[in-house]
């Protein structure tokens, strides 16, 4: 599978959206080289700031320029950006609805051999409850580059995460993003797996595996985790009768638990949930924290055997 | 003790020159300084009320930042209370947002809304929340009552300002108490990094938090030498002398390339008798008795 970087895509994006729009302004906090707002910086170094070391600052003065006109994007890692900055976000961004977009890389446990202080695994359900946010995880660079462009151009406080390694292109050259639409990704009867970010790549994979065993699922990805595709998702379960959530976060707060919450009321059906559980994770390389964490195609796979017993 | 060669670093650029005044008045107000002085009781008058009609607030330090406000709003400010959302108008920023009531008091004094609108302060549905609400308030600039942010949401304020070259200035009110706060001196570090000759803080130094005496529970000073070290103009004025909180902002004006902050000197409770410094009427509501002896000493 090719891959691509979403920090990457996001660096380039923020050009040629800097290009046609005059008021978006770039904040980052030390951190452009690695979260890729340096390509901005080169382009228009009057519409970018480092802040510094000063995340909660940097937050703060993000919502004084977009109380001021501006369309702000602020970046740094999701560990800092979100985990220290959650005062600062709910009362300068969520509560006034400011027009900031927190696009943070080193979302997840991926970030790898940096360790716990880096791995962000919170911040989904961080950012869900911040009212009025919309917050996104793009499955590949492609619909980084959408979610961006969508972020720029809808009203309102955005979080983006994105990580740190290259991940797996799941959609082709042309792709349109809905904001808060699901894609599904692949179609089926038996069970449907609902994934967001890196895991829509292993939820397609697991989906093979499973096919060879006669065993046909469907795949979503619900990017938009906030406002979910209520609709997609009751109607996935209508159909297939099952559901498994997969995601590179804890297991509260993120997305299995808001997808939990829509079926409890409105299609209860057996559900399994591949996520980190309730644990910080240690250093290593990506690939072998995601299978010492159950982060795998084979995981997935497990929970769909399961959950299949339970129908 | 090895010696490290001082490390040169680039200079951040200096803030593009603004383009011509704005042709527009600056304060309709315009009040002299005896004028001043009677809308600031007037304005400590309507605190007194609207907490005791409230039940609950904060009086000490609503009535510590009076005459600063008053000055503001009545004499220095360029605003329109016609337009709140005017895009020249300089902006006032209360970062100690449980002051909210004397910010009310002068907004509905400058005609932001009707005088009337102050007694439902806290009350359900008043546009007049406990702590300021941008989304609700006509003339309030930020939604606070967590310390710390505001001084941060002005810098964001004056360099929008410098990016579109308008010439209004930003002024942010902060506590004592808030200079405790690890944001502060975030903001302070940054605001001078930037050169932000636009932006204007003040410090609202009643000496007094709500637990106790300032510098009894986390000592501040000294904080002309703090601000000066992270890069500050500073003037230290009486702040409750109209004279000289007038002669600060020309001086502030002037000052190019470096933020001024101005430490006022205050008393917390400042005009009523038995809650000048007083730590129990931080945030405490006067009963209704007190209330009344409150009005009568601010008559």
């Amino acid at each position: 599978m090719a891959e691509g970087s979403t920090r990457e895509v996001y660096g380039k994006t923020l050009i040629e959206l800097g290009r046609q729009n005059k008021d978006i302004v770039v904040l980052d906090a030390d951190v452009s080289p690695s979260t890729m707002t340096n390509f901005f910086a080169r382009e228009f170094p009057e519409r970018f700031l480092n802040c510094g070391l000063q995340e909660q600052n940097m937050i703060s003065i993000a919502a004084g320029l977009a109380a001021s006109g501006k369309t702000v994007f602020a970046s740094s890692f999701a560990v800092f950006v979100v985990c220290r900055c959650f005062d600062q976000l709910r009362l300068c961004i969520s509560q006034p609805n400011l027009n900031v977009k927190i696009v943070a890389t080193h979302g997840g446990i991926t970030v790898g051999e940096d360790g716990t202080s880096h791995q962000a695994i919170e911040d989904l359900a961080l950012c869900c409850a911040l009212p009025g946010f919309t917050v996104v995880v793009p499955a590949d660079a492609i619909e980084t580059a959408e979610a961006v462009r969508a972020a720029a151009s809808v009203y309102g406080p955005f979080y983006i995460r994105l990580g740190r390694p290259k991940t797996p292109i799941v959609y082709p050259e042309g792709y349109h993003f809905i904001l808060g639409k699901a894609v599904t990704m692949r179609q089926g009867k038996d069970v449907t797996i609902m994934a967001t970010g890196i895991m829509v790549a292993k939820a397609l994979e697991a989906a093979d595996i499973l096919a060879r065993q006669n065993i046909d699922c469907r795949v979503i990805n619900l990017h938009t985790i906030k406002p979910l595709d209520e609709a997609a998702i009751v109607k996935a379960a209508s159909e297939t009768g099952a559901i498994v959530v997969a995601e590179e976060h804890l297991a509260q707060g993120g997305l299995g638990s808001r997808v939990a919450q829509i079926l409890a009321k409105e299609k209860p059906v057996p559900m399994e949930f591949v996520n980190l559980g309730d644990r910080y994770a240690v250093s290593g390389k990506a690939e072998e924290l995601l299978q010492r964490y159950g982060l795998t195609p084979g995981d997935i796979e497990e929970s769909v055997t399961s959950v299949l017993k339970r129908k | 003790m090895v010696n490290h060669p001082e490390l040169k670093c680039a200079s951040q650029p200096m803030p593009k020159k603004a383009s011509a005044e704005n042709a527009s008045p600056s304060n309709k107000f315009n009040l002299s300084t005896a004028e001043l002085k009677e809308m600031a009781k007037k304005l400590r008058r309507h605190v007194i009320t609207m907490i005791a009609t409230a039940g609950s607030g904060h009086p000490g330090g609503s009535l510590s930042a009076a005459d600063i406000i008053t000055a503001l709003y009545f004499r220095v400010l360029r605003h329109d209370p016609e337009n709140p959302q005017w895009s020249e108008r300089d902006r006032f920023i209360l970062s100690k947002g449980h002051a909210a009531p004397i910010l009310y008091a002068a907004l509905a004094e400058a005609g932001y809304f009707p005088v009337a609108e102050l007694a439902t302060l806290r009350k359900l549905d008043s546009r007049l929340q406990g702590h300021t609400d941008r989304n609700l308030t006509p003339g309030v600039e930020m939604s606070a009552g967590s310390l710390g942010l505001g001084l941060s949401f002005a810098i964001g304020v004056a360099l929008a300002a410098r990016l579109d070259s308008k010439t209004y200035r930003t002024y942010a009110l902060l506590s004592d108490g808030e200079c405790e706060e690890g944001q502060t001196w975030e903001a302070a570090l940054a605001a001078a990094h930037f050169n932000l000759d636009n932006l204007t803080a003040m410090v609202d130094c009643n000496g007094i938090q709500l637990s106790g005496r300032t510098c009894d529970i986390m000592n501040i000073e000294p904080l002309i030498r703090k601000w000066q070290a992270f890069g500050w103009h500073v003037i230290d004025i009486d702040g409750h002398n109209i004279d000289e909180i007038l002669a600060a902002f020309p001086k502030a004006k002037k000052m190019k390339g470096k933020p001024t902050v101005i430490t006022a000197r205050t008393i917390k409770g400042k005009g009523v008798s038995f809650m000048e410094n007083n730590v129990a009427f931080h945030g405490k509501a006067p009963t209704r008795e007190e209330a009344e002896k409150a009005l009568r000493e601010l008559e």
